[in-house]
């Protein structure tokens, strides 16, 4: 009985293999027979990543290319996951020894294979390149065991259409929490099924909100839970206080897949809370919406999110590994590319580069994806992360199902996560 | 000696297709499972012998009650309804129906379909905002509950789809059943005025007394490994409330990089399964008839 799942995970790892060495015939016959006269014997580098799944495959396809025009005898070999399964397919590619020669990590993700050996240190980066707060978000003891790929955050979205028929004024970069939640009664009409807002009921969601009201996750050691406080109610209470009165419920289909961004490309909602990586997939949407930082109520917080290039301890070709990785996490032609498609920011300091990113097209204000950057706060990091997400997420959703008062939910979730601390 | 010799080879030949893939992907992965759950292992480092302390944790954890708990009330639920649904079927399908055979195929289709699919046909027919289950509910003025992603409904669903799928199976069993009762005896309930009820309650029931038997023993076996329909329709399940043991095993070592207490947990599960079979070999001799 206990095989099972292992065979049904080998069996959708066999799949995703299957899928993944199609994608990949296109993507590595690029820059093959042209220059291999040139140097050392050819090298083939495996990279398997999540960043690029959902639209931006061509352009890591494009970045790889680059790379092997200036590098002919190395040849990097894309395998792109779905961050739905990204980690569980990581973990078992990790034990079984099949892991790629060079991966993606989120900084939430980062801690634990850190310290567990599973990475090689990158030596000889152009280190200068990078952000230094996201170069250090990488190192531990000193040593740098990834390179920041690219980071992002998460705005307010709004159809500013819908704003306009419902005669409310736009948000600005100085609203609170009760001018959001003042716009969306307003704006929430149930008959022509439009809603007012979009939060999701999460762990990401919940750690924000507790920033932006002034509260703390962790205790300042890390070693116990601060979150069930009055802040921590206020956040929980602020999130699940939303669906049914201005947000959709689940009996309206909230958790099947796509559903916000389905719902606010149908033009159906006016404030949606999500990340910057959705602007190139909204291009389309044929009416006009924008975007700004993201209401608070004591203070402001934006969420964050960092990603890195790491290289397996047990790579096979270590060097060309970490000349693909500095590469793809510094080069202009990395630059270029991510700006031109509108993928999550380049990790590199020099802000000149970064400029032409404001004036891309929609949306307009694009410099609020850099004002948020002002005050931000970044997932708390325990070694048991993915069971302290859903934890807390696991809780939250239990209270907005009334199943449990949101004290009860909190006093759980921070037994729950205590547990895992000790 | 030298001739036995030879048909012994001949046997392990012939065997060697199967009993290899057996020995190397069930024999050997379960052994190594006992082994497993004597240790803390995260996948990504070594592994370390830890002695009992898996099996402490998880019998002083009150998740595993919940997580039995939840595997309970799938079978509580799914049982009753794939049994008197196959039992439905069968006998509709024992009667000369025109083109019987075209049914007891299309019945038996979902049975040998995969369960990705099944479950994802099902996800569309359950769609709480667009699926068609709703809108026929919407139509005659019936709630729409919000199905698998609504916590309270996620289970329901499950069993829902669950039940639909393995239908075909117990209808198999059952008409085997049903066409093995001699002829005379249900001949003789009607000479003595016996109704169609009381034939049935009284001749039919009891004849199919060791085909129910061993559908509730598969059934509930079955029942307890139930994963594949809960992690392709997780819609509420992941955040607990559908919650069953083999997906926390799968949750334990594939998210949560504790594989040890997964193999630990498996084991758990062997026993349950092993003592709720062996209690209910014992109790068949009170009220299965064999004829």
């Amino acid at each position: 009985m206990f095989h099972r799942p292992l065979k049904l995970a080998a069996a959708i790892a066999v799949s995703l293999l299957a899928l993944t060495a199609c994608a990949q015939g296109s993507a590595t016959t690029t820059g093959g027979n042209a220059t291999t006269a040139a140097s050392a014997a050819p090298v083939t580098v495996t990279y398997m990543n999540f960043g690029a799944n959902g639209g931006h495959e061509k352009d890591l396809d494009a970045i790889s290319a680059a790379f092997t025009k200036a590098h002919p005898n190395i040849t990097v070999k894309i395998e792109t996951v779905p961050y739905a399964d990204y980690f569980t397919k990581l973990q078992t590619a990790v034990a079984a020894g099949t892991a790629a020669d060079a991966f993606e990590l989120n900084s939430e993700n980062f801690v634990s294979y850190s310290s567990n050996g599973a990475l090689a240190e990158i030596a000889g980066a152009p280190t200068a390149s990078y952000k230094p707060s996201l170069l250090q978000a990488f190192a531990k003891d000193g040593k740098q065991y990834g390179l920041p790929e690219s980071f992002s955050d998460v705005v307010l979205f709004y159809n500013a259409d819908l704003f306009k028929a419902a005669g409310v004024a736009t948000p600005t970069k100085d609203w609170t929490w009760a001018d959001e939640q003042a716009a969306a009664a307003k704006l929430t009409d149930k008959s022509k099924k439009v809603w007012g807002d979009y939060q999701p009921i999460s762990f990401y969601e919940f750690y924000k909100a507790l920033a932006q009201t002034g509260g703390q996750f962790l205790s300042p050691d890390g070693k116990k839970v601060a979150f069930n406080s009055p802040e921590g109610v206020k956040a929980a209470n602020w999130i699940i206080g939303k669906p049914g009165k201005t947000m959709p419920t689940q009996a309206d289909g909230v958790g099947t897949p796509d559903f916000d961004t389905k719902l606010f490309s149908d033009g159906k909602l006016a404030m949606w809370h999500s990340g910057i990586w959705m602007f190139d997939g909204l291009q389309k949407a044929a009416f006009n919406w924008d975007i700004v930082v993201e209401p608070g109520d004591t203070t402001k917080a934006s969420a964050m999110f960092a990603n890195a290039a790491v290289v397996n301890a047990k790579a096979k070709n270590a060097e060309a590994a970490q000349k693909w990785v500095a590469f793809l996490t510094s080069s202009d032609e990395m630059v270029q590319t991510r700006l031109a498609s509108s993928w999550e920011l380049p990790p590199i300091a020099d802000t000149a580069k970064v400029s032409a990113y404001l004036t891309k097209g929609k949306p307009t204000n694009r410099q609020a994806v850099f004002d948020s950057l002002d005050k931000t706060v970044l997932p708390p990091v325990i070694a048991s992360e993915q069971e302290m997400q859903d934890a807390v997420t696991k809780e939250l959703t239990s209270a907005a199902a009334g199943r449990k008062t949101v004290d009860q939910a909190l006093k759980d979730a921070e037994t729950a996560v205590n547990a895992l601390l000790k | 000696m030298k001739n036995r010799r030879s048909q012994a080879a001949w046997a392990a030949l012939f065997l060697a297709p199967s009993a290899i893939p057996l020995a190397l992907f069930t024999l050997w992965p379960m052994v190594s499972s006992i082994r497993i759950s004597f240790e803390r292992w995260n996948l990504i480092s070594a592994p370390v012998f830890v002695g009992p302390a898996n099996y402490v944790k998880l019998l002083t954890s009150p998740l595993t009650a919940e997580v039995f708990g939840h595997t309970l009330a799938y079978v509580l639920g799914y049982l009753p309804l794939v049994y008197v649904g196959g039992l439905a079927l069968a006998l509709a399908l024992n009667a000369k129906l025109p083109a019987r055979a075209f049914f007891r195929a299309i019945y038996f289709l979902p049975v040998v379909t995969s369960w990705v699919v099944v479950a994802l046909v099902w996800k569309w027919l359950l769609n709480p905002s667009n699926g068609i289950v709703n809108a026929l509910l919407g139509a005659v003025g019936l709630p729409q509950p919000g199905w698998w992603t609504d916590p309270n409904w996620a289970m329901a669903s499950v069993v829902l789809a669950s039940a639909w799928k393995d239908l075909g199976f117990v209808m198999v069993i059952l008409l085997a059943g049903l066409q093995a009762i001699p002829g005379d005896v249900l001949e003789a309930a009607r000479i003595d005025g016996a109704s169609t009820w009381r034939t049935f309650r009284h001749v039919t029931l009891p004849m199919l007394t060791p085909s129910t038997f061993f559908v509730v023993v598969i059934s509930l076996i079955k029942g307890f490994q139930g994963f594949d329909q809960v992690d392709v329709m997780k819609g509420g399940g992941r955040q607990g409330s559908s919650q069953v043991a083999v997906e926390q095993i799968y949750d334990l070592t594939f998210r949560y990089g504790r594989a040890g207490e997964a193999a630990a947990l498996s084991w758990l599960l062997f026993g349950v399964i092993l003592i709720i079979t062996a209690i209910q070999l014992w109790g068949q001799r009170k009220w299965v008839h064999y004829a």
